[in-house]
């Protein structure tokens, strides 16, 4: 082999070991970089292989530490991430206490009472609180989640479908083509009429302590949602934004949902609303991702952050969102205000102000979403 | 062009300032015959690097805006429909046959962005260079779209039934941007070498302010590189791109200033600032401060 076919091999090995995905294709380009700038100097090899092998941002962190390691030759260092805390959603196997809460150490066993009454229990599931649920109930709640389907209001499209009605924009491309068939002599018309098509889809999920009975129940709809059509984005809202709508996309709702909460480093932490929203503003809503979108927001409102900055992002949103959903499971019961700090304060933003703490209401979501 | 310092001198030549990665990126790309996908804030001169390709190579540019619901009707080719009806009528009038072949031929193809790149070679054979392909914001497109777009940069051809494949002899320099608004798909990424342009720090903006903005007293141009790097720290909705800044000192430049002062700042801010609440955020922090902070970077 020659020498920068070699060394890109040896590399682009080096990163996939350090979680960095590399595809051969890659490797092989990288080769070719190499040979086209040489392996002499460190700044051309570096930026070579930031050219061939890094695809997103996030990803140069990864990329440089491991350079260093491989360009010094100090392999041994531990390349991967540190990750903080690996939560597993004991969704299946009925441990859903130890989801619930990872500090306590079980002395509490779940409570495991069967629905008694096997044909009526979907009717019985589908007004039940989230937060009620055994864990059998959930494994059933979760088939019936999976029925769930989210579509988002429907725009006008640029683009243009044939129609049999006269007297939208004529069809020219069809019109020459029945002509043909008329020895050229245009008789009959075709014309075009815009099409629709649903808008986008993102829901912010608030995955902090407070919502820790409900956040189980609804990053499974998210991932109904996600795995459901292709135009929704799914982000999880803690102590700061993080996005989850490639590690839900897997088909596979158990892998999808623990790779998700593998990915929330601040699971059932604290939360900072206006913050995760303005990261939200910054990084991709404002920029297009919630320009005329369906936002939707699943949080209880409960907030450490500061109720003015709420505000402020919210109102951004509003401006540039299509219409904002804020979805608060609390709303169900009967004794309920809007007193949080954090609700009173993004209420005046907010299009639609829904329950979500039982399937229904997330039934009643999806109409909601989809007017 | 035989290694990145020399492409370094020649995008420099044509009034464009890269640092080494981004060099390095584009040395590669034009070597390797890639396309190269560039990502990165609005106004950190994405766009630009097309331009600039083309001014260097002497290629035509080719831009292809990208838009939500763009289709291959405005991206590749449609046929000219009017013109070939009038064609129809013509024939009959003079009394001949119609043949359909007649009316599938390239004087009736009209040919959008995609397919004016691959269909170079025929429209003038006398240009050395192969144009500059630049598809400009392609998250805004769908993803079908870039399912497409992804075929035609694979193997450069274009087939319209009607006529017959269209094939690229020279392939196209092909830049392809992304305000990451959303994540462009894998696959498309894969075909690309890939470069992050950041704003640039305090010595290069001033270079680029030298370069683009020559008539800018030197003091101010200090000045104004010193205080949009101040400004991109106070987080701010926009943070100010190098075109922003451009505009600025030559908007400072036609005000008669030969340095920052706070007056000058204050009935500018609308040029470098374009969000209210950013604006505000800047009153708030003290344009005084700002002024000062700017004459301490700068010297």
């Amino acid at each position: 082999m020659a020498e920068p076919a070699r060394a890109a091999v040896g590399f682009a090995r080096l990163l996939r070991g350090a979680g960095l995905d590399v595809p051969v294709g890659a490797t092989v380009t990288f080769a070719d970089a190499l040979a086209a700038v040489g392996v002499v100097r460190r700044d051309g090899v570096y930026w070579a292989g930031r050219a061939t092998l890094v695809r997103r941002p996030e990803d140069t962190d990864l990329y440089d530490r491991a350079f260093r390691a491989w360009w010094e030759r100090t392999v041994e260092v531990d390349l991967r991430q540190p990750v903080t805390r690996t939560i597993t959603l004991g969704l299946d196997t009925g441990d859903d206490r130890a989801a619930a809460d990872p500090d306590d150490d079980g002395d509490a066993p779940p409570v495991d009472d069967v629905v008694s009454v096997r044909y009526s229990a979907a009717e019985v599931l589908r007004q039940r609180d989230f937060a009620t649920y055994t864990p059998a109930e959930f494994a059933e709640a979760r088939r019936l989640m999976s029925d769930l389907r989210l579509a988002g209001a429907l725009r006008r499209s640029r683009r243009h479908r044939p129609t049999r009605h006269r007297g939208s924009r004529p069809d020219l491309r069809r019109t020459v083509r029945r002509a043909l068939r008329t020895g050229g002599e245009p008789i009959s018309r075709a014309s075009l009429a815009p099409a629709t098509r649903p808008r986008r889809l993102v829901l912010l999920c608030d995955v902090s302590g407070s919502m820790e009975p409900y956040a189980r129940a609804l990053v499974r709809f998210l991932h109904a949602a996600v795995v459901g059509r292709t135009r929704v984005e799914a982000f999880a809202l803690g102590t700061r934004l993080t996005r989850i709508t490639r590690e839900l996309s897997s088909r596979d709702p158990d892998a999808a949902v623990a790779a998700a909460a593998h990915r929330v480093v601040d699971w059932s932490g604290g939360t900072r609303l206006g913050e995760g929203l303005r990261a939200f503003n910054d990084e991709w809503g404002v920029r297009g991702m919630a320009r005329g979108a369906v936002v939707v927001i699943l949080s209880d409102g409960w907030d450490r952050g500061d109720p003015e900055l709420l505000a402020e992002q919210m109102a951004r949103l509003q401006r540039v969102a299509h219409r904002v959903v804020w979805v608060n499971p609390l709303k169900a019961s009967p004794d309920f205000a809007p007193l949080a700090r954090g609700m009173a304060a993004a209420l005046p933003y907010v299009d639609e102000f829904v329950e979500g703490h039982s399937l229904e209401s997330l039934e009643h979501l999806a109409e909601v979403v989809a007017r | 062009m035989e290694t990145v310092a020399d492409v370094r001198a020649a995008l420099e030549l044509h009034q464009y300032l890269a640092d080494e990665g981004l060099a390095t990126a584009i040395f590669l790309a034009l070597r390797l015959k890639r396309p190269l996908l560039l990502e990165g804030e609005a106004g950190v001169g994405k766009t630009e690097v097309a331009k600039v390709l083309a001014r260097w190579t002497g290629g035509e540019l080719v831009r292809l805006q990208c838009y939500e619901g763009i289709d291959a009707a405005q991206a590749v080719y449609e046929w000219d429909y009017s013109r070939q009806l009038l064609h129809l009528r013509a024939v009959e009038a003079a009394g001949e046959a119609v043949v359909e072949d007649e009316l599938y031929s390239e004087r009736f193809l009209v040919k959008r962005p995609l397919l004016r790149a691959i269909a170079y070679e025929g429209e003038a054979l006398d240009a050395v260079a192969p144009p500059v392909l630049l598809v400009d914001e392609v998250d805004r497109a769908d993803d079908e779209f870039e399912a497409f777009l992804l075929e035609i940069l694979s193997d450069y051809s274009v087939t319209v039934p009607e006529l017959g494949t269209f094939r690229a002899s020279d392939p196209p320099i092909v830049v392809v941007t992304s305000n990451r608004t959303r994540d462009v798909h894998d696959a498309l990424k894969r075909r690309c070498l890939y470069h992050w342009i950041a704003h640039p720090d305090f010595e290069r903006e001033l270079a680029i302010l030298r370069l683009r903005a020559p008539e800018v007293p030197d003091t101010l141009a200090r000045q104004v590189a010193g205080a949009v790097a101040e400004l991109r720290e106070l987080e701010l909705y926009k943070p100010p791109g190098v075109a922003e800044t451009i505009d600025w000192a030559n908007a400072l430049a036609a005000l008669g200033q030969e340095q920052l002062d706070e007056q000058a700042v204050d009935v500018t801010l609308g040029t470098i600032l374009k969000y209210r609440e950013d604006q505000e955020r800047t009153r708030a922090h003290g344009v005084r401060e700002l002024v000062a902070a700017a004459a301490g970077r700068g010297g």
